[in-house]
């Protein structure tokens, strides 16, 4: 049954559905709602809440929790997650899932509490040290945060990687309708006995750390990481195509900002106008291919990314366009949200 | 619909978003509640941008609202001009005391805390909810009644004079619409 359910609430609710049963996490506006819900929530499943003396602990936990083969989960934003990120590329060199959101706000530095977008160098390109990637997640709605959630934890034990959801301010503090999925039984959960340090592998050591001081073992383990990173882009890349078939404008565009192109692509269309949008679901994988195929369509005239950041996103999108067509920029800062009456001026301005 | 709903932070403007959301979520549309959050709530204006439609709701933000509630005067000042042409602007007639410079919109001036106070102290938000459903015309007064029931779920003993407020407010609305 539908309900009115605030985003961080819900992404909570939908973890404890997939079967997360530990949250370790440090405190920091705009993403407070998801360890409050989860303190109370997960001694009721027969859980384990912490809430950890730093964010760096928060995430070594997590690191300590997956390792023994659970499911488990931090959350935090911006700031917070900078802190992750030494935890995060251990996690991705010892090869465990797990799941980590990123509420952001803006910044850099402390920088305000206001929804931005000035994360997606940092999720998509590494953010921790090393050659590694996060299977990056963007939803945009409420609904959307449920159902990503809830597939996170299998998507991230399937392939043993470590999952970021990033949302942002906005979507976070929203409340919309949303059907949360029915709890998972957790004896059908995946069976991590063959690796997991659970403490029956027949008194055989089982070691699960990320240092590899042999050169060709360590580059043996950097070939398999992106061996997997090519059967995950196979596999695993989603985007939603809005008002595509006979665009000649379109917006790319993700999370919260996509709505706001989704609103504008409807002003402009009831003006005559083609506009349409393609936003990525997944940030990494990337859906390079659907932007590289609808560039080479012919009645495509340009690309807007519009993005709450000085410009991020846009450098995806160009290296997908490959200079098929001009790819423009459009940006807000600060916690400001742009409108979707911004957006169509852009377009009819600059036709 | 889309809806903005301003004022001081304690007045209860984003609980009245969410009996909004709440009563459409009771009628079966989609809805959303996007809260100002953070500084901005405590030093003075609190705001929401609450929406409910059968479509699928694109943007969560509102730059052109059919219905401004104003609790407070600076909250008139700032949405009025974002009122859609031939819109509604409600204010709160015991702290608003000025008019709206719009002519194509129209305009409702209501002392919602005296008349909510000779029912219940604490309804004028629910009186508010009353005052609005003549307007929006799709959402019922059931629907509504479901609401109150919902978020009140542990305080059955305030349901009564709420619903009260709620038809008082209805009844209002119908005799000037």
């Amino acid at each position: 049954m539908k309900k009115l359910w605030k985003g961080n609430e819900a992404i909570a609710e939908a973890a404890v559905a997939a079967g997360c049963r530990y949250f370790f996490g440090y405190p920091i506006t705009p993403q407070n709602e998801i360890p409050e819900y989860m303190s109370w929530r997960l001694f009721e499943v027969g859980g384990a809440f912490i809430q950890a003396e730093s964010e760096v602990s928060a995430i070594n936990m997590v690191y300590g929790a997956a390792g023994a083969g659970a499911r488990a989960m931090t959350s935090s934003s911006s700031p917070g997650i900078s802190l992750k990120q030494e935890g995060i590329s251990y996690i991705a060199g010892a090869d465990l899932p797990c799941v980590i959101v990123n509420m952001m706000r803006s910044g850099p530095g402390l920088g305000g509490i206001q929804p931005a977008q000035g994360d997606y160098f940092q999720a998509t390109k590494g953010g921790g040290h090393g050659d590694y990637h996060c299977i990056v997640y963007a939803p945009s709605t409420v609904q959307e945060f449920v159902d990503i959630t809830y597939r996170a934890f299998d998507v991230a034990d399937e392939y043993r990687n470590p999952v970021m959801i990033i949302g942002d301010g906005m979507l976070g503090q929203m409340m919309e309708s949303a059907e949360i999925p029915p709890m998972r039984d957790l004896s059908t959960l995946p069976n991590k006995d063959s690796w997991a340090a659970c403490g029956h592998s027949d008194g055989k050591q089982r070691l699960i750390n990320s240092i590899r001081f042999e050169a060709d073992e360590l580059e043996a383990f950097n070939d398999y990481l992106f061996k997997k990173y090519e059967k995950i882009a196979e596999k695993e890349t989603r985007y939603e195509e809005y008002y595509n078939d006979d665009a000649e404008y379109i917006f790319v565009a993700y999370g919260s900002v996509a709505r706001i192109c989704k609103a504008a692509v409807m002003e402009l269309r009831s003006e005559g106008i083609k506009a349409g949008l393609i936003r990525p679901i997944t940030l990494y994988p990337y859906p390079s291919k659907i932007i590289n195929d609808t560039a080479k369509k012919p009645y495509v005239k340009k690309f807007i990314t519009v993005e709450m950041s000085k410009g991020q996103m846009v450098e995806d999108v160009r290296l997908a366009v490959n200079g098929a067509k001009p790819v423009e920029f459009y940006g807000r800062c600060g916690g400001n949200v742009m409108m979707p009456a911004d957006l169509v001026k852009l377009v009819k301005e600059g036709k | 619909m889309k809806i903005i709903i301003s004022g001081f932070g304690g007045q209860g403007v984003l609980s009245l978003g969410k009996f909004i959301s709440y009563s459409a979520i009771e009628e079966n549309l989609n809805t959303s509640w996007l809260p100002s959050y953070g500084p901005e709530m405590r030093g003075g204006t609190a705001n929401c941008s609450v929406i409910y439609s059968a479509e699928e709701i694109a943007a969560p933000v509102i730059d052109k609202p059919d219905v401004l509630i104003a609790f407070n005067e600076p909250s008139l000042v700032k949405f009025e001009n974002s009122v859609k042409e031939g819109g509604v602007i409600i204010i709160n007639s015991d702290i608003v005391h000025l008019k709206t410079t719009r002519k194509d919109v129209k305009f409702y001036e209501i002392p919602v805390d005296t008349l909510a106070s000779a029912i219940n102290k604490r309804g004028a938000n629910v009186y508010m909810l009353g005052v609005l459903l003549p307007i929006f015309k799709d959402i019922s007064e059931e629907a509504a009644i479901g609401a109150i029931q919902h978020v009140f779920e542990n305080k059955p003993k305030v349901i009564p004079s709420n619903i009260e407020c709620l038809k008082a407010g209805i009844e209002y609305m119908k005799q000037r619409i």
